[in-house]
């Protein structure tokens, strides 16, 4: 075939089986829209409201499936657009290709009408990226970009294309299949041996796994390892939703708002096995103090983890499914009664705290707080406080893929919800991008047609709500929870224990009505303060066939807890504020 | 803290720099020195970047550099098997009291005058670091108008080679 550069992009992605593109049109990638407009019967384009949403509604799309999400925009201010969403694929290694236009390559450099360097201004927040000035290479290149993204450990590739790019004309030629990633490292035997021998001295070994074990579909792999050696297990919060949350050797999260009985247990652990984690710094607080009581075995994809963060006495570099299984075939059964009887009681010390923290009386009306919760006549003991959100939520959930913004009701829903399969928890660990949800919730409904449920902050959901737009006319299954608290929480908890209660800019005097808002878009509003009117609801919305808003009122002193105060240990774990 | 020389083979395409540059940037790693150019295949650049750190800035800086999608090789150079070279041009203030000792600088460090005009000449020196730093520090008093280093170049002795790739 000779055929123009737009069409080779959209030729490409259909072989490389790509079926949904998240994007917004452009004057530089009008050609390109051109030929997805003729192509739409081959790809579905959802338009989004912001290319920030398209980036996140890819990243989404990548998150839930475990495809390479693609979005797609125009040139200069369409393209930066794009970078806080490729920014959060990277950090968290979602495969994902962005696709950007720029102006004819004999304009570049001019300061031209929306010209801007993208390849230049995203070089550090992705895994390669490209600018295809010969339309014979972009074919190639546009392969190239989804080999780089999917292989090893995944991450975000952007190809930016001039507009004279996508008008030039080449032969083209199909390729049969999708482009098979760069072969995979496996562990070495010796060192795999070495790993057994460790875990067989061990009395009190631990299992800390992140989201490798995810995107290397290792779930089944951890589980039976965990069986075989007797051990607990913990996780990052890239690594929610790889284990189900009702395993009995599952402790949860752990980290800086991680569960009581995880965070105390790898402490008292004398090996912790981390399996494609990273030790961020808000999974481990003081790295000085983080391992002194155990030793580590690190097994991960890539090999510059690997000591990075913290010193391992085992660094093992290899694909985790293919080392976890190997490792479990060698290593010999072992049974650890005493650790698991500890490991009980710090279960029932875990139940004990949260009930404590849940009923402890710091929780009072706040003065100074214009929030509508404090003028609707509710005593505080009736109010929903942020666990019993997640509980009634999750009870009408179903197999919903859950999404979250970022703050305070990321950490109550990583806490909290319960989880049955991987990749139905999706959440920015990494980077922590405020607005994340909507996209992504947008992503994973458009991917899976399953309904997503966006649990979100008034201060996250203020960022990205016009994506709404988006969900609305996609005619998407979305139900968007907000945990309307009136104030930036996380950053306020802070202000209250670090900074002498200076809520500096922090309180959101704002007077949106959230439920008007959403029907503004099309979709439709509930406002909740009470158990039983959220349990309505959420009857109500998940039945419902589109986009259904619960605006759920909290306290404004509600705190995630545990905490562990920054550059903090676990010996600074604070369980309750008095 | 020790010097570090690596090599690297780099794909010879636009930006290779920039990203190879950008990683140190990123990561907060410091640079001594960085040079590049083509190789035998111009399908190939070859960078040799020196820096000062420990084992563990090393180990970082090394698989840093090799998850880059451009980098095709990269080694540490055992500094007693390396030939490592350095150029420099350096431009000073040519005055009649002042010019016999110039010369005798040049002629003991084996340098070369590759411009003369009677009010300023340039000398033209290559050698390890340490040399050229002498040699600067010789024609300090003179007044060293301008000076320009490459920064090192660095390869192996014998048989060995960096590149695997043909």
């Amino acid at each position: 075939m000779f055929i123009s550069g737009a069409k080779i992009v959209v030729e490409t992605l259909v072989e490389q089986g790509c079926d949904t593109v998240f994007g917004y049109p452009g004057g530089q990638v009008i050609n390109l829209f051109d030929e997805l407009y003729l192509n739409r019967d081959r790809i579905n384009h959802v338009l989004a409201a912001h290319e920030q949403g398209a980036a996140h509604a890819a990243d989404g799309y990548a998150r839930a499936t475990g495809k390479t999400g693609v979005v797609i925009a125009t040139s200069g201010p369409g393209a930066t657009n794009l970078v806080t969403g490729i920014a959060t694929a990277f950090l968290d290694s979602v495969p994902m290709v962005a696709i950007t236009g720029n102006v004819p390559c004999d304009l570049i450099g001019r300061d031209s009408f929306q010209e801007v360097d993208i390849v230049g201004v995203t070089m550090p927040i992705t895994k390669h990226n490209f600018i295809v000035k010969n339309v014979c290479e972009l074919a190639d290149t546009i392969r190239m970009a989804f080999k780089i993204a999917k292989s090893g450990r995944p991450g975000p590739v952007l190809v930016d294309i001039p507009k004279d790019v996508q008008i030039a004309k080449c032969e083209f030629e199909a390729q049969a299949q999708p482009v098979i990633p760069y072969p995979v490292i496996f562990a070495g035997d010796d060192d795999l041996k070495k790993a057994a021998e460790m875990i067989e001295a061990a009395e009190r070994p631990y299992i800390y796994f992140g989201g490798g074990v995810i995107s290397g579909r290792a779930s089944s792999e951890i589980t039976a390892l965990a069986e075989k050696i007797d051990a607990p297990m913990g996780c990052t919060l890239m690594g929610l939703s790889a284990v189900p949350s009702d395993n009995p050797r599952f402790l949860g999260m752990q980290g800086m708002h991680g569960h009581y009985a995880s965070s105390i247990a790898e402490d008292e652990s004398d090996l912790v096995i981390a399996l494609g984690a990273r030790f961020s710094d808000r999974a481990t607080g003081d790295k000085k103090r983080f391992n002194r009581n155990f030793r580590i075995i690190h097994i991960d994809i890539d090999g510059a983890e690997l000591r990075k963060n913290i010193p391992a006495d085992l660094s093992i570099n290899g694909d985790i499914k293919d080392a976890v299984e190997r490792l479990c075939a060698v290593v010999k059964e072992k049974k650890h009664p005493q650790w698991h009887k500890r490991i009980e009681e710090l279960k029932a010390e875990e139940q004990r705290r949260i009930e404590s923290a849940r009923n402890c009386g710091f929780k009072k009306e706040c003065t100074n707080c214009m929030h509508p919760c404090y003028n609707t006549g509710i005593p505080a003991k009736d109010r929903l406080d942020p666990y019993d959100i997640v509980d009634i939520v999750s009870a009408h959930a179903g197999d919903s893929i859950v999404v979250t913004d970022v703050g305070q009701h990321q950490m109550w829903a990583a806490q909290r919800y319960p989880l049955k399969t991987p990749r139905t928890f999706l959440t920015s660990g990494g980077l922590g991008t405020m607005g994340f949800g909507m996209g992504a919730a947008v992503g994973a409904a458009a991917a899976t047609g399953k309904r997503s449920l966006l649990f979100t902050g008034d201060g996250s959901f203020g960022m990205n709500l016009n994506e709404l737009a988006t969900s609305v006319s996609q005619e998407l299954p979305l139900v968007i929870v907000i945990m309307n608290n009136g104030v930036l929480g996380m950053v306020r908890q802070w202000q209250t224990l670090f900074f002498g209660k200076h809520y500096s800019n922090t309180t959101l005097d704002r007077k949106t009505d959230f439920v008007k808002l959403a029907e503004a878009f099309g979709a439709k509003g509930v406002r909740v303060s009470t158990k039983d009117e959220l349990d309505k609801a959420a009857a109500e919305a998940f039945s419902y066939n589109g986009t259904y808003l619960i605006d759920c009122l909290v306290d404004c002193n509600e705190f995630v807890l545990p905490m562990l105060p920054p550059g903090g240990s676990i010996d600074d774990i604070i369980t309750e504020i008095k | 803290m020790d010097q570090y020389v690596i090599g690297v083979i780099v794909s010879n395409v636009s930006g290779v720099l920039s990203r190879v540059s950008g990683m140190f940037t990123r990561r907060g790693f410091n640079i001594d020195s960085l040079t590049v150019g083509e190789t035998e295949s111009s399908s190939f650049s070859r960078i040799t970047i020196a820096f000062h750190g420990d084992e563990y800035l090393k180990d970082r800086i090394l698989l840093q550099l090799r998850k880059l999608h451009d980098v095709r090789e990269v080694e540490v150079l055992d500094r007693h098997e390396t030939v490592v070279r350095e150029l420099l041009l350096i431009k000073i203030r040519n005055t009649p009291q002042s010019r016999q000792d110039i010369m005798t600088a040049v002629e003991i460090f084996r340098s070369k005058i590759v411009d003369y005009s009677p009010t300023a000449l340039v000398c033209e020196l290559t050698g390890e670091t340490s040399k050229i730093d002498a040699f600067i520090e010789l024609l300090k008093p003179y007044g060293i108008m301008e000076m320009c280093r490459t920064g090192l170049v660095a390869i192996e002795r014998g048989e060995n080679c960096l590149k695997t790739i043909k």
